[in-house]
């Protein structure tokens, strides 16, 4: 009981600290440190618009926060994430381009976002391939590799997918109006986006915690040796995690291609791919506080682009204050941990 | 140089490594240090050399007391020590590896010094030679020099002779000999006792930490050191074995070849009989562990070929299972409970929780483990954790690797998982198992292939064997007459 009541304090002075520090970032260069703070945390969720921006980003960044939970689960940190999200939406867009008009945008969706989930995930298995037989670790593969996509992306950018003319930085030309998925009216919100990411969250996390599979994945990801002591194919269930996880990085690469740029622009992931590194590290790939999480940087990423406009405060200071809390959490967690030994 | 010792402690945890060392080191000599893996000896080693501390206690040179801390201190005050293992940067030369190692720039005099101490020595390795050329004999060599020519006046070589050849240690034995006539000092540490008589100038035995007796001069013979490195022997109960029967060996094993580190061993051939209970002996290093890894299937064989129950023996077979003596990290999952472990073995697609409940209830009854089923086991104590890795073994099972059964626990559990073993033993499944404790091999064992350097003994009947014979095997002594 005790070591509980001082993990909470030690969890809750560090995201104290966490706010201090912002708060004191802040001062440098606003005096209205409270209207900041009101606009990160209340800012997202003033109007049906803003709300419906900021379940547009909550809904890859779930994707891809429980996709890491199934590679950190197996022990995998697939900092590829970013790249497997960008092949995605290579992949999808590779495929819309093909729509000939009057055909029904129904299939093309399907198909563009098997594309993309087919691509995400062969990119993670050439990380987990990379890892097993050539002994480079996952980390530095993934990052490699997201060099290469976005590479690959840009080229398409500004090479063979370019506008007619001219080539821009803002994407290549827009999809035609019927392959953009239906928006609720008045707002940006593609709503099948975020149905799909809530049906990903419960299967994935039903695989996670009550399949066989889950089990062994988890296994291996405690205890490699053990695992294959007690005969579980251990390299094959890092391969089928690091695949899982690439599939849905894939997903949500095309879902941003159809719900929200309806173009290829340069940079798909955009960040959100780290971002849900953040996430799954501060659940510790508990998939069932991956929402919450999400909901909560999802509303100060959102909230922190009215932070310009307002106060003329750079909405950089979202990603400083969700790096502090996980820094924070992180910090805790081992000071209690050493408290305990 | 001269060095004393005295009083000198060292603990880790509750774990006295060095408990009241008094000693002196004469200079001109070898000084053999004689003791088991864990005995302590590589401590006082490392205390001289500056790896550790002392909790307490003084370290003399030439009657100065000295404060030595790190390496580089050490070093300076002329200890240096040849590691076990080389550390070295390989694709360097032996002259810029040098020159690394005494912070010195790599001059047309270090140049010289380095030819001038091969010639001396005998060695064979010109400055220029790119390390990764070399064999691990000669990168030893090569520390041998560096340490020289930064002044060492104390030499301490800690187990030189692994892994490295016939002839090339007869090379560092002329090479030490040498280096003493110059006046300084060499430690020598060991477990062969032959190394020692053919070397030493002395000899000090350590056991659990302390020093046995005090220095004594050579010669002494064999058996007197025996003695004093495992002490008097306890006649163990022995209960008479089954006959086990050679007829349809479990494992068979043809001109089989494996290594360890740089230690090769084999062509092995043998044949391991069914029902029996097959005890490994041998220090530590001697080759048992890879032995036990390929009879569990987690390597293959350099070369040759093993059969199970007369069949190509595969890895991840599933009636044989390796129980190794690092329980958290190699045997069991420590965040998983029995629950769980249980469900892991199951081949379904989706986990029945209640049933495997049920099962983990019931080995816990079955196995006397002390736990709840949800319980991780992490939580366990050693006994209850290796009761629960031997409850997790299927029925089917017809052949148990285990390192180490009852390292760490009490006598109750240990003699609990002893029973489990024989039960199945008389069930038809061939148990081998490796143990430093000599006691455990004689007391449990049918069979005992004892190991030395790389070499195997034929599969002696546990009968045929007496208490001071295994000790005196495992150092090697009479070895020749066990071969196959």
């Amino acid at each position: 009981m005790n070591v509980t009541i001082r993990s909470h304090m030690t969890t809750i002075v560090a995201l104290g600290t966490a706010l201090l520090v912002t708060a004191v970032l802040l001062l440098t260069s606003s005096s209205d440190v409270l209207h900041a703070f009101a606009i990160l945390f209340w800012g997202a969720l003033t109007s049906p618009s803003r709300i419906a921006d900021m379940v547009m980003l909550m809904s890859p960044l779930l994707l891809c926060a429980i996709g890491l939970s199934v590679s950190f689960s197996a022990g995998q940190y697939n900092l590829g994430i970013e790249g497997q999200m960008t092949v995605g939406g290579v992949a999808a867009m590779g495929l819309l381009r093909m729509y000939a008009e009057g055909q029904a945008p129904y299939l093309y969706w399907l198909f563009a976002i098997i594309a993309g989930m087919l691509m995400g995930l062969v990119w993670a298995l050439l990380v987990a391939a990379l890892k097993r037989y050539t002994h480079v670790s996952e980390i530095f593969a993934g990052l490699g590799l997201n060099f290469v996509a976005l590479g690959a992306s840009l080229y398409l950018v500004f090479g063979p997918w370019k506008r007619p003319g001219v080539a821009s930085m803002s994407g290549t030309e827009p999809l035609a109006d019927i392959l953009w998925l239906p928006t609720l009216t008045g707002t940006r919100l593609a709503w099948l986006t975020p149905i799909i990411a809530l049906v990903a969250l419960v299967v994935v996390w039903r695989i996670l915690r009550q399949s066989h599979w889950g089990l062994q994945v988890r296994a291996c990801g405690l205890s490699p040796l053990a695992s294959t002591r007690m005969g579980i194919p251990a390299t094959r269930r890092t391969f089928q995690a690091m695949a899982l996880c690439g599939a849905l990085a894939g997903l949500a690469g095309a879902l941003q291609i159809i719900g929200v740029y309806h173009a290829l622009v340069p940079n798909v992931a955009s960040g959100i791919g780290l971002m849900g590194l953040l996430v799954a590290l501060l659940v510790r790939a508990d998939i069932r506080f991956v929402p919450v999480v999400a909901f909560f940087f999802a509303i100060i990423t959102s909230g922190s682009i009215q932070l310009p406009l307002s106060l003329s405060i750079d909405s950089s200071i979202s990603g400083v204050l969700q790096g502090l809390i996980v820094l924070a959490v992180i910090v805790s967690r081992a000071l209690t941990k050493e408290g305990q030994s | 140089m001269h060095v004393s010792i005295r009083n000198l402690h060292k603990s880790f945890g509750a774990v006295h490594a060095n408990n009241d060392i008094c000693v002196d080191f004469a200079a001109g000599q070898i000084h053999g240090i004689l003791g088991e893996n864990g005995a302590g000896k590589s401590t006082l080693m490392k205390l001289l050399s500056g790896v550790y501390r002392p909790d307490s206690g003084t370290i003399c040179i030439n009657d100065t007391p000295v404060q030595l801390g790190t390496p580089r201190r050490a070093i300076e005050a002329g200890i240096g020590m040849v590691a076990q293992d080389p550390v070295d940067v390989p694709v360097f030369t032996v002259r810029d590896n040098i020159a690394c190692g005494i912070h010195m720039p790599a001059t047309r005099d270090l140049h010289d010094q380095i030819t001038t101490w091969c010639t001396r020595l005998g060695f064979q390795f010109a400055p220029e030679t790119v390390i990764r050329t070399l064999t691990v004999g000669q990168r030893q060599q090569v520390e041998i020099v560096r340490l020289l020519i930064a002044g060492s006046d104390v030499l301490i070589l800690d187990e030189p002779t692994t892994g490295i050849t016939a002839t090339q240690i007869h090379a560092l034995f002329a090479a030490l000999r040498t280096i003493v006539a110059t006046g300084k000092t060499v430690l020598f540490v060991t477990h062969k006792l032959d190394e020692v008589v053919a070397l030493c100038d002395t000899v000090t035995v350590f056991r659990a930490g302390s020093m046995v007796g005090l220095q004594r001069n050579m010669p002494i013979t064999q058996s007197e050191m025996l003695e004093a490195m495992f002490g008097a022997m306890t006649p163990p109960q022995y209960a008479s074995a089954v006959v086990a029967t050679l007829e349809s060996p479990r494992w068979t094993l043809r001109n089989v070849e494996f290594h360890e580190q740089s230690l090769r061993v084999g062509p092995l051939s043998y044949q391991l009989p069914q029902g029996a209970i097959i005890g490994l002996a041998g220090l530590e290093g001697s080759g048992q562990r890879p032995f036990m890894q390929l009879l569990s299937g987690l390597r293959v064989p350099d070369a040759g070929t093993i059969y199970y129950d007369g069949a190509p023996f595969a890895y991840d077979h599933p009636d044989v299972v390796w129980l190794p003596a690092d329980r958290l990290n190699e045997g069991i999952i420590g965040d998983m409970s029995l629950t769980e472990h249980i469900r892991l073995l199951q081949d379904v697609l989706l986990n029945d929780g209640s049933t495997a409940t049920q099962k983990a209830t019931q080995l816990i009854a079955d196995y006397a483990i002390k736990a709840t089923p949800d319980m991780p086991l992490r939580q366990l104590s050693g006994g209850n954790q290796q009761r629960a890795m031997l409850a997790l073994i299927p029925q089917h099972v017809t052949g148990i690797v285990l390192e180490h059964p009852t390292r760490g626990l009490d006598a109750v559990s240990a003699l609990a998982i002893w029973q489990r073993l024989q039960e199945r033993r008389s069930r038809g499944t061939t148990v081998v198992f490796f143990s430093a404790d000599l006691d455990e091999v004689l007391q449990y064992a049918d069979f005992v292939l004892v190991f030395f350097a790389g070499q195997l003994s034929r599969i002696i009947p546990r009968n045929e064997m007496h208490e001071e014979q295994l000790a005196a095997l495992i150092g090697g002594v009479g070895f020749q007459e066990v071969l196959p």
